[in-house]
C-alpha cells in the first residue's frame, strides 16, 4: 500500500517535517528529527530506484488528478538516481553537519538551521521527482529560498556571508523567473504544463520562434542556478562563506538538481528533434562548457582562501557535466550523469575534510594548510585522496567520468575536446598540489597546536572517501544506472 | 505594424518595457533596496505575461454562474500568478531581511561602500590615507 505512493511520501515526509521542526524546544529533537526524515527519504529513494530499474518508468497522479490536468510525479531512471544522491547525501552529511555547526553558527539559531534545512530538502527533492513545469519552478524557489537563508547564516564566522546570501538572491531570482518566462511561452503555445504532454505537443507545432525563445529563457535560467559559465558569479562566494556544512550539503546536491532540470527540459520536453537542439548543443553548451572548465580551473589556482578554490573547481566540474550533455550521445550523457554521482562524492569528501580545518583552525586559507599533514593526518590524507579523484586518477570516482567523457568525444569525432579534457585536468593536479605541497613539506604556523578532527566529523569524510574509491574500483552499478537513464533521456518521454 | 496591431498587443509591450526597466534598475542601481525593488518589477512583468494569455475574447471572470453558454477566461494562468506572487512576496521579505542583517554589519546599504569595506578587509588598507573610490577618508 505504501508502496504505491512512494513518489509522494518522498517530499511529503521532509516538507512535513520542517515545520514541525520550529516546534522543537531543542537542538537534539531538531536534530533527531531531521536525521530520522533524512533515513526515511534514503529507504524512499532506495525503493524507488529498485521499482525503477525493475518496471520502467513510474507515475503518480497528485491527489489523484490525472495528468496532463492534474500535477504528476514522474520517476524514471534519471530522477532516480539524483534522488539517491540527494538523500543519500544529506544522510551521511548529518552527522557531520551537527558537529560543524556547533562551532560555527550561534546556538539559538541551530533549530532553524534545521528547518530551512529541511526546507532545501524538500525543495531538492521536489524539483527532481515532479513532472510538471511549473511544479518544478516552486520547488526550485522553496530550495533556493532556503539555500539563501543557509548560506547567510555563516555571518557570525565572516560578514561577507551576508552580501554573498544577498548576491545569490537577486541572481538567482532573475534565473528562476527567466525559467518561469520560457515555462509561460510553453503554455502559451501548447496549453500544458505536464512534462512528458509538452513533448507530445511540441513537435508537431514545428519552426516557432517563440518555441526558440521559451527555449532560451529555460537554458539561461537553469543555466543560472547551474554556475554555468559565465553565470556562475554566485557561486564562489556563496560556497566560500556558507557554513561549512552547508557548503557540503550545496556543493554536492543543489547544482546537481539543476544539471537534471535541464537535461529533462532539453532531451525530454524539447527532445533531441526540436530544430534548434543540435546547434544549442554544439554552439552554445559545448564552448561554454570549455570556458568553465578551462577558465575556472585558472582562477582556482589563485586562490587563497582554499574553501574558494574549491568552489570554482565545482564551477569547472559542472564543466564537464554540460561538455557530456552538449555531446548528446549516449556515452556523452552516461558521462553526464556519472559524473553527478561522482562529482557529489568528491566535492562532498573534500568539503567535509576542509570543514573539519575551519572546525579546529576557524579558517581555511592556504596559510592555515601549512603542516597540517603531520596536525591533522587523517584531514589530510582525505584531501588528497579527494584531490585526486578531482584530477581524475585511476581506481578514484573521477578517473570513471573523465573515462566516459573521453570515450564520449572520440566517439563523436571530435579528439580534440579529449585533449582538452586532459588538459583541464592537468590543471587540476596545480591547484591539488598547491595544497598539499603546504600540508606536507611546510612547517606549520607558530602556535598552531591544535590537534586531528574530531571523529563526529572524521567518520563521514572517511565514509564519502570510502565510496570514492569503492565506486572508483567497482563502477559497474553507477555506470549501468546512468547508462540506463541516458537511454530513458535519448528515448524521449515514455 | 498598424496601430491596431500595436493597441492589440498592448500588454505584451507593457510586459518587456517592464521586464527591461526591472533588470536595468537592478544592474545599474547600487542602493541594496533599490535592487530589490527592480526585481518586484521584473517580477510584476511577469505576472502580466502570464494573465495576458489567460484572457478569451468575451470570456468574463472564470467563476461558475451556472449559464451553460457561458464564455470564461483560462482559470489556469491566475492560478500560476497567485503562486508567482506568494513567490515573489517570500523572495522580497527575505532579500529584505537580508539587508536589515547587512546595514547592522556593515553600516551602509550602498553596494560600493560595501564592495569596498571588503576589499579592505580582503587587501588591506589603500596607502594614501584614501578610501578604495578616491574620498578622502573621515577621520
Amino acid at each position: 500500500m505504501i508502496s504505491a505512493h512512494l513518489p509522494v511520501l518522498q517530499v511529503v515526509i521532509p516538507l512535513i517535517a520542517a515545520p514541525l521542526s520550529v516546534f522543537c524546544r531543542r537542538e537534539s529533537m531538531a536534530y533527531y528529527l531531521t536525521l530520522a526524515v533524512s533515513l526515511a527519504a534514503l529507504a524512499v529513494s532506495v525503493a524507488l530506484l529498485r521499482q525503477v530499474l525493475d518496471q520502467g518508468t513510474l507515475s503518480y497522479a497528485l491527489g489523484s488528478w490525472a495528468a496532463p490536468w492534474g500535477i504528476e510525479y514522474r520517476v524514471d531512471a534519471a530522477n532516480a538516481i539524483v534522488l539517491l544522491i540527494i538523500s543519500g547525501m544529506s544522510t551521511v552529511a548529518l552527522p557531520y553537519t551537527r558537529v560543524s555547526i556547533a562551532r560555527e553558527i550561534e546556538a539559538h539559531s541551530h533549530v532553524l538551521f534545521y528547518t530551512c534545512y529541511l526546507l532545501c530538502f524538500t525543495g531538492l527533492l521536489g524539483m527532481v521527482i515532479t513532472g510538471d513545469a511549473f511544479n518544478a519552478f516552486v520547488f526550485l524557489e522553496i530550495s533556493s529560498l532556503s539555500t539563501y537563508v543557509l548560506v547567510a547564516l555563516g555571518a557570525r564566522q565572516d560578514r561577507r556571508a551576508l552580501t554573498a546570501a544577498y548576491t545569490y538572491l537577486i541572481m538567482g531570482t532573475i534565473g528562476a523567473t527567466f525559467f518561469v518566462i520560457g515555462v509561460g511561452m510553453l503554455y502559451m503555445m501548447t496549453g500544458t504544463l505536464n512534462m512528458a504532454d509538452l513533448a507530445q505537443r511540441i513537435p508537431p507545432i514545428g519552426a516557432n520562434r517563440t518555441l526558440v525563445v521559451a527555449f532560451a529563457f529555460i537554458v539561461t535560467g537553469i543555466g543560472l542556478k547551474l554556475a554555468l559559465f559565465p553565470m556562475h558569479l554566485w557561486l564562489p562566494n556563496a560556497y566560500a562563506f556558507a557554513p561549512s556544512a552547508v557548503t557540503v550539503f550545496l556543493a554536492a546536491t543543489a547544482t546537481k538538481a539543476a544539471v537534471y532540470l535541464l537535461l529533462r527540459f532539453l532531451f525530454t520536453v524539447f527532445g533531441t528533434d526540436f530544430h534548434i537542439f543540435g546547434p544549442a548543443l554544439t554552439y552554445l553548451l559545448m564552448p561554454l562548457a570549455l570556458l568553465a572548465m578551462f577558465a575556472a580551473s585558472t582562477v582556482a589556482i589563485f586562490q587563497v582562501d582554499i574553501k574558494r578554490m574549491l568552489a570554482y573547481s565545482s564551477v569547472a566540474q559542472l564543466g564537464y557535466m554540460v561538455l557530456g550533455i552538449s555531446l548528446g550521445t549516449l556515452t556523452g550523457l552516461t558521462a553526464a550523469i556519472i559524473h553527478i554521482f561522482n562529482h557529489a562524492v568528491m566535492k562532498g569528501a573534500l568539503f567535509m575534510a576542509l570543514g573539519a580545518v575551519v572546525y579546529r583552525f576557524g579558517g581555511a586559507s592556504i596559510d592555515h594548510m601549512r603542516g597540517l599533514g603531520r596536525l591533522m593526518p587523517w584531514t589530510m590524507a582525505a584531501f588528497v585522496i579527494g584531490g585526486l579523484s578531482l584530477i581524475g586518477v585511476p581506481l578514484t570516482v573521477g578517473f570513471i567520468s573523465k573515462w566516459y567523457l573521453i570515450a564520449g568525444s572520440l566517439e563523436s569525432g571530435l579528439w580534440p575536446l579529449a585533449v582538452l579534457v586532459v588538459a583541464s585536468s592537468l590543471l587540476a593536479v596545480i591547484y591539488i598540489w598547491r595544497v598539499v605541497e603546504a600540508a606536507y613539506l611546510d612547517e606549520p604556523a607558530a602556535g598552531a597546536t591544535a590537534g586531528e578532527a574530531p571523529a563526529g566529523l572524521l567518520i563521514p569524510t572517511w565514509i564519502m572517501i570510502g565510496a570514492n574509491i569503492y565506486f572508483g574500483i567497482d563502477a559497474g552499478l553507477t555506470t549501468e544506472v546512468a547508462e540506463q537513464a541516458a537511454r530513458v533521456l535519448l528515448g524521449g518521454a515514455k | 505594424m498598424t496601430g491596431a496591431d500595436f493597441l492589440g498587443l498592448f500588454n505584451y509591450w507593457i510586459v518587456i518595457v517592464l521586464m527591461m526597466l526591472g533588470l536595468y534598475t537592478v544592474v545599474s542601481r547600487g542602493n541594496l533596496v533599490k535592487k530589490i525593488v527592480g526585481l518586484n518589477i521584473f517580477q510584476v512583468s511577469v505576472f502580466l505575461l502570464y494573465i495576458s494569455i489567460g484572457k478569451v475574447r468575451g470570456g468574463t471572470a472564470p467563476i461558475l454562474t451556472g449559464d451553460p453558454n457561458e464564455v470564461y477566461s483560462n482559470p489556469l494562468p491566475h492560478v500560476l500568478i497567485l503562486t508567482a506572487i506568494v513567490v515573489g512576496v517570500a523572495t522580497t521579505a527575505l532579500g529584505l531581511a537580508l539587508v536589515v542583517r547587512i546595514k547592522n554589519a556593515y553600516d551602509s546599504i550602498e553596494e560600493d561602500e560595501i564592495q569596498a569595506a571588503d576589499d579592505e578587509m580582503e587587501f588591506g588598507a589603500p596607502a594614501d590615507g584614501k578610501d578604495a573610490y578616491g574620498k578622502e577618508k573621515a577621520p
